[in-house]
């Protein structure tokens, strides 16, 4: 493969957050986590500040301050009952992006590429980006499937799971900490405002095809794969923005998923019969 | 015949009860562990932010025995089984479990989102793997086997319990903790599910715990009633529970009647009718409200 080119360098990234962005987002999906993940990824902007403003790697600091936040979160709720998480997650969510744009415009100096942040710029990443990628994307997986089991059974149920011996509050804490991982890596590709949708999108379209929850993931990554190679190429052969057209690609191919599918049969019945008869 | 036996079983396991009552009194642990305690509760008192839900309740849960925890809605029947399993911090008040215990848990309310696709068969391996021939057995003693590759939405309210059931068998408890085992189930299904609970017992020699606010069927089966409403109101064999005025009061004379009616088919109910009539206390009204919530559908899944 040749990484000189961008645009192979692009698909190699996306094709490296896909396959992780996949499985775990079957998560978001299952434990009604999506505005959890988009708020997480909204405080990854703030990440992004505080890593100009301490000149520190831009990836740990992203990862931080998205934990962090989350850690917030949890005390928060925990401390105020009478704020619903939905509410508290809506608050977090804007502030930390708020004071994420707020910070890197009052740092003067700085001359960034905001839009590339917050949409993406996958034509832009570099190898050392792909480096990253693919030793936190695998970190990651490693981790997913370490935890899978006890991170299931609390999803379907945290006190059966408990009764039964499983550690839910370290399944629980790892599953935040892979969330932030994906958000630090998946930022390149489709942007700080975009992740949750690569996140739950693919996870979405995999449930109709599968009847067990590893099948369910491992079709999300390659559903997500199909959304990368077919955003980048429209992205190419189209000259649109990069990262929402992956994003169309993905909800395109959800959308594929809903029609019904005796009507798929009818539609390729006939094509059929035209092609037999022409 | 074998009706006879059971009797006597139960008869003897309330005798031995009397037996560790009096033990208990010490405080003994060794005479504890010889009496076939498998959990026991003392003085647990939970308090939730300002609402007091739980204040020095005991209990306690035998071999073999089934033990009935009934109360209105909103009286504490699950915080408490949280306590007991350890899943919740009481505020005060201690628990010894027989060491190495093997709990067995089906709880209320388990929905499972049509998102999660789950067959009968992953639900049964959730926590741990297991043989697919263990599995089989599971289902199979809880009248299920046919379901074994069916997603879990799928599931009438009746098979979903008997799914349950079958999960927490596949532990091999030493103690059931079931949480409403009946909700979501019909009438004849319901009868159904008490009378393998019953056969559970029978079979495995296990304790059982069952939590419910549907007093009407719970006592046929059951060895000791325990009503709490925040703290016990009562305890004792079903047809003391029933006459006992804190319970009649809690639940309503319609309620104690019915029961009368259904644990002693001679009489009683006049008895009870007498010692009941002083409807102005408030807790009685919601207690009979309560208990009279509506059953939502489904079959039996036999």
């Amino acid at each position: 493969m040749d990484l000189d080119h961008f645009a192979v360098r692009a698909l190699v990234a996306g094709l490296g957050v896909a396959v992780v962005a996949g499985p775990l987002g079957c998560f978001i999906v299952w434990r009604r986590m999506a505005y959890f993940g988009d708020t997480m990824a909204h405080s990854a902007l703030l990440g992004v500040a505080l890593g100009f403003l301490l000149s520190i790697d831009l990836t740990l600091a992203i990862l931080g301050v998205t934990v962090a936040i989350a850690c917030l979160l949890l005390l928060l709720q925990r401390r105020r009952p009478w704020l619903t998480p939905d509410t508290l997650l809506g608050i977090l969510s804007h502030a930390s992006l708020s004071l994420g744009l707020v910070a890197i415009g009052a740092m003067a100096w700085l001359r960034v590429d905001l839009l590339g942040y917050l949409f993406g710029d996958v034509l832009a990443v570099s190898r050392a980006d792909i480096a990253i990628i693919y030793v936190g994307g695998a970190l990651a997986l490693a981790g997913l499937a370490f935890f899978w089991r006890p991170l299931l059974a609390v999803t379907v149920h945290e006190d059966l799971a408990r009764a039964e011996g499983v550690a839910a509050a370290p399944a629980q804490f790892a599953f935040m900490i892979l969330v932030a991982m994906v958000i630090a890596l998946a930022m390149k590709v489709v942007g700080i405002l975009l992740i949750t949708s690569l996140l739950i999108i693919p996870a979405a379209a995999a449930r109709r095809y599968a009847t067990t929850p590893e099948a369910m993931a491992a079709l999300a990554a390659i559903l997500a794969c199909l959304a990368v190679v077919l955003g980048l190429g429209a992205s190419l052969r189209f000259d649109t923005p990069s990262g929402p057209s992956i994003v169309l690609a993905a909800a395109g191919i959800f959308a594929v998923g809903l029609l019904p599918l005796s009507r798929w049969r009818a539609l390729s019945a006939s094509l059929f019969r035209n092609g037999n008869s022409s | 015949m074998a009706l006879k036996a059971r009797a006597h079983q139960r008869v003897s396991n309330r005798l031995r009860h009397k037996v560790a009552d009096r033990l208990d009194e010490g405080h003994d642990e060794d005479a504890a562990t010889a009496t076939g305690i498998l959990i026991s509760a003392r003085d647990i008192s939970l308090r939730l932010g300002r609402v007091q839900i739980l204040e020095n309740v005991a209990i306690r849960v035998r071999d073999g025995e089934i033990l009935s925890l009934i109360g209105p809605n909103g009286a504490g029947k699950t915080s408490l089984v949280r306590v007991l399993l350890g899943l919740l911090p009481p505020t005060s008040g201690e628990i010894e479990r027989r060491p190495r215990l093997r709990v067995g848990y089906v709880p209320q309310r388990l929905a499972i989102d049509p998102v999660l696709p789950l067959s009968v068969k992953r639900l049964m391996t959730l926590t741990a793997r297991r043989p697919l021939a263990a599995v089989r057995a599971a289902l199979a003693e809880t009248g299920v086997a046919a379901l074994l590759e069916a997603p879990v939405q799928a599931l009438s309210g009746g098979e979903f319990q008997r799914v349950l059931l079958a999960r927490a068998l596949l532990r091999e408890p030493q103690l059931l903790v079931l949480d409403e085992p009946v909700q979501g189930v019909d009438f004849a299904g319901e009868a159904a599910l008490y009378e393998l609970i019953g056969a559970i017992r029978e079979r495995r020699r296990c304790g059982v715990l069952m939590v419910s606010h549907d007093l009407h069927t719970v006592m046929a089966a059951t060895d000791r009633v325990i009503c709490l409403n925040r703290h016990v109101c009562c305890a004792g064999g079903p047809a003391s529970v029933g006459r006992d005025p804190e319970f009649v009061r809690l639940f309503g004379p319609r309620a104690a009647a019915a029961l009368g009616v259904y644990a002693h088919h001679h009489n009683h109910a006049h008895d009870l009718a007498g010692a009941v009539v002083e409807p102005t206390d408030d807790a009685g009204e919601r207690g009979a409200g309560a208990d009279v919530a509506p059953r939502p559908e489904g079959d039996g899944g036999s």
